[in-house]
């Protein structure tokens, strides 16, 4: 089936936000918010892939010998798990603050404000 | 909301969602199909530069810009999270205790800290050539450092990790990117144009500016890495209530055998 993977991306989309949702603890939330970014790493090195295709590096193949997957894609994954890893470090940051300052991480509990 | 309700949202919503990302699903090309003709362009351009690894051309010549933000969103998330968390006023700092490391952990550890290093630093050289590059050696190289806190324990790693150098690396990194890209505008073409030499096809010096770049990003990652595990293990390891004396004292802290990292 061709559309497999592209599904699987939808999945782990879908299953992130699920537990996003329904989490009780700030960490386990940013690690679902993680798991939904890596859903759309799936989906970009799957509309990258070729059939018979191999690393668009060209060290040690002669160009045109044989095809090769789609390297834009692959670029934008890159860019998308450097943002990810970065981003997943300051939600981290933030749980700490929060945790420290409420003594709490469960969102339900973190309902009034406080100076 | 209550949380019944909360949940009968959530599954109309992802329902709803699920239906569209099938049908979309159904309308994209097929999988491992033949036709990539952003992909073949971009070989195309990257073969003509001189760059064997095409992913390295996409990022640091062809959509160098795009690289840009994404290495400021990574200085400005590591920025906010030192911001985050510093010590406060009603923190104190506790001395960490050294702790006794299993001797294998010790030997294996230390045996696989300068191999570690050592291909990082291969992975960031060589991100025009073969897989790899600056952001994914950056991050080899910033584990590396790290192993020395398995293997002996976080007073030997913060002796060879003096924070506010890394982070001056950190700034050096992201402003040598920037100003490589004013390179273009000195030489009369766009910013972050590759003005250099394209130099002979698969050497180390090949691909103009694209070596350098990927190296300021090499800079960048592995600072600003150490940076965040720095603020991170300072959280866990030293900083403490100044009115808390019962369950983080000194001799108690997290133990080096559960890493918070």
């Amino acid at each position: 089936m061709s559309v497999l993977p592209y599904l699987v991306a939808g999945w782990i989309f879908l299953i992130g936000c699920y537990g996003l949702a329904t989490s009780r603890n700030l960490i386990h939330a940013v690690g679902c918010l993680a798991v939904c970014q890596a859903s759309t790493y799936v989906l970009l090195l799957a509309v990258g892939y070729r059939d018979g295709g191999t690393a668009p590096v060209f060290s040690d193949l002669r160009p045109g010998t044989r095809p090769v997957v789609d390297p834009v894609v692959q670029a934008l994954t890159l860019t998308d798990v450097v943002v990810g890893a970065t981003v997943t470090a300051l939600l981290l940051a933030f749980v700490v603050q929060v945790g420290k300052r409420h003594g709490t991480v469960d969102p339900d509990e973190l309902s009034e404000l406080r100076g | 909301m209550s949380r019944r309700a909360r949940l009968w949202v959530l599954a109309v919503g992802g329902l709803g969602l699920a239906v569209l990302l099938f049908a979309a699903s159904l309308e994209l090309p097929g999988f491992g199909g033949d036709r990539h003709p952003y992909g073949a362009r971009a070989v195309e351009a990257a073969l003509a530069r001189h760059t064997s690894n095409v992913i390295a051309a996409v990022n640091f010549d062809q959509r160098a810009f795009d690289t840009l933000g994404e290495e400021s969103i990574l200085f400005c998330a590591a920025l906010g999270t030192v911001v985050l968390l510093r010590q406060t006023s009603d923190e104190r700092r506790v001395r960490p205790e050294p702790a006794r490391v299993a001797p294998p952990v010790r030997r294996y550890a230390l045996v696989a800290l300068p191999v570690t290093l050592l291909i990082g630093l291969y992975v960031i050289a060589h991100g025009q050539l073969s897989p790899g590059g600056g952001f994914q050696g950056g991050v080899v190289v910033a584990t590396a450092l790290h192993l020395l806190y398995i293997a002996v324990d976080y007073r030997a790693l913060e002796r060879i990790r003096p924070v506010g150098l890394y982070a001056m690396a950190d700034a050096a990194g992201e402003a040598a990117y920037l100003l490589l890209g004013a390179a273009g505008l000195v030489a009369g073409t766009a910013y972050l144009a590759n003005v250099l030499p394209y130099g002979t096809f698969n050497t180390l010096a090949s691909g103009g500016t694209v070596p350098l770049l990927n190296a300021a990003v090499g800079v960048e990652v592995a600072s600003g890495v150490v940076v965040l595990l720095a603020s991170f293990l300072d959280q866990a390891v030293e900083i403490v209530d100044a009115d808390d004396t019962s369950d983080r004292s000194p001799d108690h802290h997290t133990p080096p055998e559960e890493k918070p990292t």
